[in-house]
């Protein structure tokens, strides 16, 4: 399987030499967050890794590979294959004043823990006045590809957006995933976590000391003035991909990467759009009641009359995720896509 | 397909009978045992029975002038097992409690004025207006939250219990749960978990045979809970939750064994609730339960088996306890007065609290 490599490419090593010589330090994605949870649990006595098959030999696609040699088994602990249960578990510690990272290998595994998820972490703050709290990060991977299948590459984060109470952050860079990772390890709430899995060998700058990311706060990655198109998780690259061939039509893209899509960072989007009157959302989960649907909602309630053309969609199809390579081909997109939808969207009007 | 019918009508029956027979067996309270256990403390346990069954009746009282909009589970009948589990903790100690929690809240030292006030919606309450009856709490006492989800409450429950550890610190974490949450997942992945990490953690089953209306012979195949903890490789003990001396015993017990780090234990107390599942009114009228278990129950009635032990044995008088019983009713008076008389929350307050800004 392509996906268990833990090398990484040569171009990458070039790319990791490049920022070097630009006098920064370069670490995958994969390494980021390994080296945000390490130097937590190093500052902060009360941050532990709880998960099933944490401390194996893989540690989690490498992201916590070797993390139990460091801090012992009691603080980066392999649990029963028990989702819900073990979700009590982690609400219960870190009410009682602990900061578990709960990481589960994929999000479809989430559904499992839905009751405590739903009922408990996200509400028990609310209802119990303010007097408790829940301080704690669960960590959940997406996967894509080689015939994974319906239940081993769900993007099941508007399910979370749904719920007040929680945050939902999806970072797309190596110095987001360090830096939300820290701020979500601070944050007093509930916080899910979800990471691409394709995104793990993406290489970035990445300082070496403790830094945060602000929660709600996204970023414009390339600024524009025609079309906004907003991208969420391992989409933000896909989404850079669009800019060159939508140049080459005459087309200039602004692209927002919300990083953070629950509380969504609206006046970001909103500013974009007052400016280039036309949105893209591009989401890695479904459309129907998606992220793309509440953004779009958001900016047809905030931002209606700026817009030139009817908000599109780049999301996938309302099915299952198929097994065969024809099929996960017919099912998944890249760039390509929305570069014809940009282009389409500027042929109607 | 009939033959098997037939068998399950037969298991279903048989398990009845043990419900209605097996009452009276489980560990009932020794000689030795109420004479091992300090006048103060047998007066104290007396206490906080008489108050519980004293606060469930006042809401009883009030809950027709309809102001008091939440809906109320009411314990009467099984305080005995709040007040001989609690006694046994500190402060720091937790607990986890469920819908049914006001005895859990009132044993382990809640302030009755903020429940009631919580009852009635008020600024003042223990969760500020925002849980009611099912989401009390009281962290000071060690009363993190209550849950209404049945079985949501023990693992997080066993999470206190791991941060005790972690902590190095020696507080206990008790869950306290009903028959119907021993239907539920998250028991079974509790008690795993708590006995793989020797947790802290006291599982405390109050069985009063009923899912709201269904019976435990519905839902279980047979109905000895305290058997369970074999399987998970932890004590169990089974006790007449109506016996508050033998509760005291099996409590003490299994919160020793837990603060010690000899790990968690499960103590079923078995008990009988004399109202609905829900509400102040009884469900025996509706068919929701047969009368003459109503009956054989109510003949074990907490208060006055306590009450008759502490007479006989000559810790109490009945001179005090008509003392005590006033000295309640007033608390009573003013835990409603208080809830009734604090300000509502501003409707502004709907959008605190969603995130801890802390």
């Amino acid at each position: 399987m392509p996906w268990t490599k833990v090398y990484v490419d040569k171009s990458e090593f070039e790319k990791a030499a490049q920022l070097q010589k630009e006098g920064l330090r370069g670490l995958t994605f994969r390494e980021a967050l390994k080296e945000a949870t390490a130097q937590m649990m190093e500052k902060d006595d009360r941050v532990f890794v709880m998960g099933e098959g944490v401390d194996d030999p893989g540690g989690i696609f490498g992201s916590t590979q070797g993390l139990h040699k460091k801090f012992g088994k009691e603080r980066v602990m392999d649990l029963p294959i028990a989702e819900n249960g073990m979700t009590g578990v982690a609400i219960g510690a870190a009410m009682a004043g602990m900061r578990p990272i709960f990481v589960h290998m994929r999000m479809d595994f989430l559904p499992m823990c839905m009751d405590q998820i739903v009922n408990h972490a996200a509400k028990w703050c609310y209802m119990t006045g303010g007097r408790t709290n829940v301080p704690l990060v669960i960590r959940s991977i997406i996967g894509k590809g080689w015939g994974s299948a319906a239940q081993h590459s769900q993007a099941l984060q508007a399910l979370f957006m749904h719920i007040p109470g929680l945050k939902v952050v999806m970072p797309s860079t190596p110095y987001d995933v360090k830096g939300l990772m820290v701020s979500s390890i601070q944050d007093g709430n509930p916080v899910m976590f979800i990471e691409h899995r394709w995104l793990y060998e993406q290489i970035g700058h990445v300082p070496e000391e403790i830094y945060t990311v602000p929660i709600g706060k996204g970023i414009v990655r390339k600024q524009g003035k025609d079309v906004t198109v907003v991208a969420v998780s391992n989409m933000v690259y896909e989404a850079m991909k669009a800019v060159q061939p939508l140049e080459a039509e005459g087309i200039d893209v602004e692209v927002i990467d919300p990083r953070t899509i629950k509380p969504l960072d609206e006046d970001l989007i909103i500013e974009s759009v007052k400016k280039t009157g036309r949105l893209v959302i591009v989401d890695i989960g479904w459309k129907t009641c998606g992220v793309s649907a509440e953004i779009a909602a958001v900016v047809a309630e905030k931002a209606f009359k700026y817009l030139k053309a009817p908000v599109k969609r780049v999301t996938l199809p309302d099915v299952p995720t198929p097994n065969s390579p024809v099929l996960e081909d017919a099912y998944y997109f890249d760039y390509k896509r929305i570069v014809s939808s940009v282009k389409e969207m500027f042929r109607e009007v | 397909m009939v033959k098997n019918k037939k068998l399950i009508k037969t298991a279903v029956k048989k398990s009845v009978r043990l419900v209605r027979t097996q009452a009276d067996s489980p560990r009932r309270a020794t000689k030795k045992g109420i004479n091992s256990i300090p006048a103060k403390t047998l007066k104290g346990l007396y206490e906080t029975i008489l108050r519980i069954r004293r606060f469930e009746e006042k809401i009883i009282e009030v809950y027709p002038a309809q102001d008091m909009k939440t809906p109320v589970h009411l314990c009467i009948g099984e305080e005995a097992i709040a007040a001989a589990v609690c006694i046994h903790l500190r402060k720091d100690d937790y607990i986890f409690s469920t819908h049914r929690s006001h005895g859990h809240s009132i044993a382990k030292g809640s302030d009755m004025k903020r429940m009631m006030a919580e009852f009635y919606g008020r600024k003042t309450g223990c969760s500020k207006g925002k849980g009611g009856s099912m989401h009390l709490c009281d962290p000071e006492n060690g009363i993190l939250g209550s849950t209404a989800i049945v079985g949501g409450g023990i693992p997080i429950a066993v999470g206190a219990g791991l941060a005790s550890l972690m902590k190095g610190t020696d507080t206990v974490s008790v869950a306290f749960f009903g028959d119907g949450a021993m239907d539920e997942g998250t028991f079974h992945e509790s008690m795993n978990f708590a006995s793989l990490k020797k947790l802290p953690v006291i599982f405390l089953c109050e069985n009063n045979f009923y899912a709201t209306n269904s019976p435990q012979s519905a839902r279980q195949p047979h109905d000895n809970i305290a058997m369970r903890a074999a399987g998970y490789g932890m004590p169990g003990v089974q006790v007449d939750g109506n016996d508050v001396v033998a509760v005291y015993e099996a409590a003490k017990e299994a919160v020793d064994r837990a603060r010690a780090g000899g790990g968690p234990s499960l103590v079923e107390c078995r008990t009988y609730r004399w109202k609905g599942h829900v509400g102040p009114d009884c469900d025996v009228e509706k068919g929701c339960r047969p009368r003459d278990e109503h009956e054989m129950w109510l003949k074990k009635c907490p208060v006055e088996r306590t009450r008759k032990l502490l007479l006989e044995n000559k810790i109490m008088s009945e001179k005090e306890m008509e003392k005590l019983l006033d000295n309640i009713n007033k608390e009573m008076d003013e835990a409603v007065e208080f809830g009734r008389s604090s300000p509502f929350p501003d409707a502004s307050e709907l959008f605190d609290d969603v995130y801890y800004k802390g």
